[in-house]
């Protein structure tokens, strides 16, 4: 049966077919799909948010080392955090196929950095695969599992925002049987300590060995040879755009990046006039290929920033530039808060208060934009709470006003050590945990504060101001964001605290069932309304400035945050 | 074939991608679309690039060669001027969506219609707010624009009606195809 799948559907699909009986991730643009898809279509594959990607790992692992095929998912910074695990777990001995989805995100559509993981198969000495369409990412899936209990190694399985998310064509097939879990010891293969790390090491530089000449006899690598005066190694959707600017060239397509298959891209480079390697982001397969004493032109010309397309490929290699189309300077549109977000009045609060806000990863990060202006650093999930501290310590308590924000799953994912240490070590930071029950950002997923599990099933969930109090905080108070002016009174106290305080602002999501604005549109009464635009400073969307007032457009979901912050009481309505 | 679609995260333009995606395989067509969820959803620009024919490679469009543009908010349709074919058709929908700079009255919302004459002509109006309000289902501007669209394209009334019924759930489904007439009866100007 064919249908249209997304990259991401596909690779559960994939998983699927391939006898996979235990996935689990953490969510990140764009990889999020995968385990959804799995959640909602497959019910016989165990699935599971855990909360961070390192734990998603490890989870795996121990269900392969009890047989079972599986997988981890995750986006490309993702990785990072996984990536003590992933370094040790090629020494150890995988039993059900293991395959891990990393996606990288070229552009950064909606990422912190533009990180190539394909570094990481190489990193870590494990085979990695790239698709180049929906079809090859369920071919791929299967194939990475069959490579994996084959050489008993985990595979990475890498895609990219326009193979994660373009839609495709897939012919789907029946699903293999699931492996039956049995209990095994493998102390000497399980168990990595030096002596027994130091006899696996070997085992891996074999290993990479005999992937290396299944490379070369392996149809993931396809030649196709036609015009030879233009000859494109590529692999991934950068394939698809040097197919579609260069149909008459000849091609040598690589579904297996890593290890590279020597022999084919040496027959191949020995057959063609020039030899172009077409790849996003960083030069790795172009670098291999040198190495191997192979002349090429690739990242001398084309761009390591940004991802690729048609154009820039067909640019670049012909030498040519099409005419330019004139541009515009037109107003952008960004993406900004939710009407009525709960973020935006505690944000507006610790504005007002003056502090320096380091910031954190989920949709209060928008919060940077103007008029907010609300956020002063952002760099990784977890950072915030630690670079409040570091800053705080370096000025000495009560010196300045240094606070940090951090959503609800951000702290569970790698906030938590970051708020024991600063109790520890005798912080002054105000920390502002926004527990807006679900991870907003990547599409409202629940996670291990919510109560609920992926598939809906009620289960226990953690309480934030006792897990805090065990952490070592004294001070700590929770607040409803809607209600600003006290909000911003908490704020005060917290500052005037010394020593670390925590406020939790919980109120849930616009965009969850259980959200407590009353969805009731109000309005601003022109003939009180001064156009002091005070109420315009909290960037909601739904507020439009125009003939020296304010307006209330629909999209207001009555969370009265403005109306409260409104002098003359202009605001009204919808009560 | 290349069809481009734009307008504002929450505007429903990857339902409607997805359905034209849909009848487009089902006509018998190779088909790829591509777009950029995540951080669009809220309250940014989105594009979605749908192509199809007997063997589609790239999952984007290339400049110059989208045949039609269909918008769902004004100024985003001059955003993406670059794409477009010399003879290109644009299907606005007649709706404006002020972003932050004109919210807050720093900037003017632009007349964007002599923008686009810059590179073509075939320029058709929709007022798919009226029409989705008028049926009482004032989220339902994406059908209407996907059945205004619709007559632009080879298959046929059935294969669309088709494919709506697979994609939306039952208690949504009449209220859709009727929207999806109104659009395609609307008198392209
Ligand atoms: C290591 C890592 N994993 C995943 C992501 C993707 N991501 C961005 S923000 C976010 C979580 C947002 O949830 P929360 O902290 O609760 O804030 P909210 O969006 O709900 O306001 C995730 C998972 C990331 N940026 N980095
Ligand atoms: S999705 Fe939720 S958390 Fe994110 S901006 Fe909207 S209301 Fe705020
Ligand atoms: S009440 Fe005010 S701040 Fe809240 S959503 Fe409506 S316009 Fe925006």
């Amino acid at each position: 049966m064919k249908k249209l799948l997304s990259g991401n559907e596909a690779i559960a699909a994939g998983a699927y077919e391939a006898g996979v009986s235990f996935a689990c991730a953490y969510p990140g643009t764009p990889s999020t799909e995968v385990l959804e898809t799995i959640a909602k279509e497959y019910p016989h594959i165990h699935a599971e948010w855990t909360p961070n990607e390192k734990v998603a790992l490890e989870v795996a692992a121990g269900a392969s080392y009890a047989g079972a095929r599986t997988i981890a998912v995750m986006k490309h910074v993702g990785v990072n955090v996984a990536a003590d695990p992933l370094m040790t777990l090629p020494y150890t001995l995988i039993r059900g196929g293991f395959v891990l989805v990393s996606a990288d995100d070229p552009e950064l559509f909606s990422s912190q950095n533009e990180q190539d993981n394909r570094h990481y198969a190489r990193f870590a000495k494990i085979p990695m695969l790239e698709p180049s369409s929906s079809q090859e990412a369920k071919d791929f899936m299967k194939e990475a599992i069959r490579i994996s209990e084959r050489f008993e190694t985990l595979v990475m399985l890498r895609t990219t925002t326009r193979i994660a998310h373009s839609l495709g064509v897939v012919e789907l097939d029946e699903a293999s049987e699931q492996r039956a879990p049995a209990l095994e010891r493998h102390p000497a293969e399980w168990v990595m300590l030096p002596a027994n790390a130091r006899r696996r090491h070997p085992v891996i530089e074999e290993r990479i060995r005999s992937l290396r000449a299944y490379s070369n006899a392996s149809s993931l690598n396809i030649t196709d040879m036609a015009d030879t005066s233009l000859g494109i190694i590529s692999s991934g959707v950068a394939y698809q755009y040097a197919r579609e600017a260069f149909p008459e060239a000849s091609f040598l397509k690589l579904g297996m990046a890593y290890p590279l298959p020597d022999e084919i891209i040496r027959d191949f480079a020995g057959k063609v006039d020039e030899l172009w390697v077409v790849e996003e982001l960083d030069g790795f397969i172009e670098e291999q290929v040198k190495a191997m004493g192979i002349d090429c032109h690739g990242k001398d010309r084309l761009p390591m920033c940004g991802e690729l397309t048609p154009d820039i490929v067909k640019n670049v290699i012909s030498g040519r530039d099409a005419d330019p189309i004139r541009e515009y300077a037109l107003p952008g549109r960004p993406p900004s808060m939710c009407p009525g977000c709960p973020h935006r009045g505690l944000l507006w609060a610790l504005k007002r208060n003056k502090c320096f806000i380091a910031g954190d990863i989920g949709c209060y990060t928008l919060g940077f934009l103007p008029p907010l202006d609300a956020i002063d650093t952002c760099l990784c999930m977890g950072a915030g709470i630690n670079h409040a501290h570091g800053m705080s310590k370096v000025f000495g308590a009560g010196k300045e006003k240094i606070a940090a924000v951090i959503g609800d799953s951000t702290f569970f994912h790698s906030g938590i050590t970051g708020l024991a240490n600063l109790a520890y070590n005798k912080g002054a930071a105000v920390i502002v945990i926004l527990d807006n029950r679900t991870t907003a950002m990547t599409g409202s997923q629940n996670h291990p504060g919510t109560g609920i599990t992926i598939r809906g099933e009620q289960t226990t969930s953690l309480d934030l101001e006792k897990l805090v109090r065990a952490l070592g905080i004294d001070w700590v108070r929770v607040v409803d964001p809607y209600d600003v002016k006290k909000t911003r009174k908490e704020i005060k106290e917290a500052l005037a605290f010394v020593g670390p305080a925590v406020i939790i602002s919980r109120a849930p999501c616009v965009l969850l069932k259980s959200r407590t604005v009353s969805g009731r549109v109000l309005y601003v009464d022109p003939d009180i309304c001064t156009g002091c635009k005070v109420c315009i400073g909290l960037g909601c969307p739904a507020i439009e400035f125009a003939d020296e007032k304010a307006h209330i457009n629909d999209m207001c979901v009555g969370c009265g945050v403005c109306s409260e912050l409104c002098s003359v009481n202009a605001i009204g309505g919808g009560k | 074939m290349n069809v481009l679609m734009a307008g504002v995260g929450g505007q429903g333009i990857i339902l409607a991608s997805d359905m034209l995606s849909e009848v487009m395989m089902r006509y018998g067509f190779d088909v790829k679309k591509s777009e950029i969820h995540g951080m669009a959803q809220r309250g940014g620009s989105v594009m979605s690039h749908v192509r199809y024919s007997g063997n589609v490679a790239s999952p984007l469009i290339p400049f110059r060669s989208c045949d039609i543009l269909l918008s769902f908010e004004e100024l985003e349709t001059a955003r993406y001027l670059a794409y477009l074919k010399e003879d290109a058709r644009v299907i606005i929908n007649s709706y404006r969506l002020s972003p932050p700079s004109v919210i807050s009255g720093s900037r003017d919302y632009p007349d964007i219609i002599p923008i686009i004459r810059e590179r073509t002509d075939r320029i058709y109006m929709v007022d798919g707010h009226a029409i989705a309000e008028e049926m009482g289902n004032p989220r339902g501007v994406n059908i209407v624009l996907l059945g205004t669209l619709s007559t632009f394209l080879e298959p046929e009334e059935g294969l669309w009606v088709e494919c709506i019924n697979f994609m939306l759930n039952e208690k949504i489904r009449s209220m859709n195809i009727e929207g999806f007439m109104k659009g395609r009866q609307v008198n392209i100007q």
